[in-house]
């Protein structure tokens, strides 16, 4: 990448729930649903004394992406850590219904959230469930999810299990995703399991690059709207079979997965196993040397899917 | 818990005209404030309605407004704010982006 392309970059990383749509989606396209001044707002937090955010802490709506219509939603990270809270996910629910019921060709879910809003406890607990129903009915219908990360919240609790659920992740290097985030698994195991000031640690074990070479994120992009615009682009038309095929066919991955590197303490483990030279740099190498590097010994989600197939 | 308060300005004589009906600007986090300004039929007034998690601070949210209004020439205008304990700089902060915001055709 050249000096003049650095300069006209624009991080996803930074950027607000509300600009991030629009810097994804073609200009000017974007029309927001239940936007800040209808006042949707979460009813447990006004009740616990906690002050409320207009539109919940996520932004949802419908749009164009490169002409073709979408339907939209990105978490607001600095709001609550980017939780599901009872409205916040009603919100989403209901785009992944409106996209159904409107035959969008894809949906796009910003995700930037730690999971659950604690604070709303069952409520936020049903919430993520709904959204998980409500995708399940879209997959089915052959319209892709698409889940892009790179937020500073990342993707943790039960939203990273609902990202898994859709048809495509696209992460930037920034990008965490995973189950219990580092200061849970801190915790319960104790600092000697996982140390959650370790940020090395952190993001070798749950960020972009270690999620794509696992085979979890479908692609791995720099800290660019435009650069998840373009993926997004690319893979919007191209939904992912859910079938009990597919589900048998993900299932011998994981067992095969976790039988060449379910004795591994550390991603660096891994990495080595894979076979990649140079293996312990790869944290430092920018998105282009990644790819180069990986490339003739990491097999692609497709290339596996097939070779598993054939099995 | 959290305060609630109520502004009341009256509006500039001629006053500009917002390019679009509303506006939200900023994040409910701590040390920061989400502002959303409205068009609204108010008689030539303005409005003002507070939300925050920091007590017994009137006096400096309505010198804060006050000097927000002095530099812009709004008339029907409803301004809401949900704030987590910004400073004052961040507020006015917030207030001159949603202000810049509202005479903005479309969101940036």
């Amino acid at each position: 990448m050249n000096l003049a392309e650095w300069r006209t970059r624009e991080s996803f990383y930074e950027a607000t729930a509300r600009r991030r749509i629009t810097g994804v989606l073609d200009q000017n396209s974007f029309q927001e649903i239940l936007g800040p001044a209808d006042r949707i707002t979460s009813p447990h937090l006004e009740e616990l004394g906690f002050p409320v955010s207009f539109d919940d802490g996520v932004v949802i709506g419908s749009g164009l992406l490169n002409g073709n219509n979408v339907m939209i939603a990105a978490q607001e990270s600095g709001f609550m850590g980017g939780s599901v809270g009872e409205v916040h996910g009603a919100k989403m629910t209901g785009l992944l219904q409106s996209a159904l019921a409107t035959k969008t060709t894809a949906v796009l879910l910003l995700l930037d959230t730690g999971g659950v809003r604690l604070h709303e406890a069952n409520a936020g607990l049903v919430a993520i469930s709904e959204i998980q129903r409500a995708a399940f009915r879209l997959r089915e219908a052959g319209i892709p999810i698409l889940v892009l990360i790179g937020g500073n919240n990342g993707c943790y609790g039960g939203m990273g299990i609902f990202a898994r659920c859709c048809d495509h992740v696209i992460m930037s290097e920034e990008g965490r995703l995973s189950l219990a985030g580092p200061e849970v698994i801190e915790t319960a195991g104790g600092v000697e399991e996982f140390d959650s000031r370790d940020r090395a640690l952190v993001w070798r074990t749950m960020g972009g690059k270690h999620r794509f070479l696992l085979g979890e994120a479908d692609r791995l992009v720099i800290d660019d709207i435009r650069a998840f615009r373009a993926a997004a682009i690319e893979l919007m038309q191209k939904p992912e079979p859910l079938t009990l095929e597919s589900m048998l066919q993900e299932h011998r991955r994981l067992a095969e997965r976790l039988e060449a590197y379910g004795d591994c303490k550390d991603a660096l483990e891994i990495w080595k196993r894979m076979g990649i030279p140079g293996s312990d740099s790869i944290p430092i190498m920018d998105n282009e040397a990644f790819h180069a590097a990986i490339k003739p010994y990491v097999a692609s989600k497709e290339t596996q899917e097939k070779k598993c197939h054939e099995r | 818990m959290i305060e609630q308060l109520k502004f009341d300005f009256p509006g500039h004589p001629s006053p500009v005209q917002p390019a679009r009906g509303n506006a939200c600007i900023g994040v409910v986090n701590s040390g920061n404030l989400e502002v959303l300004i409205e068009s609204a039929a108010l008689g030539g007034r303005c409005e003002v309605d507070v939300k925050t998690s920091a007590n017994g601070f009137k006096s400096t949210w309505a010198a804060v407004l006050e000097d927000f209004f002095a530099r812009n020439r709004f008339a029907d205008i409803k301004i809401s704010i949900n704030d987590y304990g910004a400073t004052p700089a961040i507020v006015s902060l917030r207030l001159d982006q949603a202000a810049a915001e509202i005479m903005e055709k479309e969101m940036r």
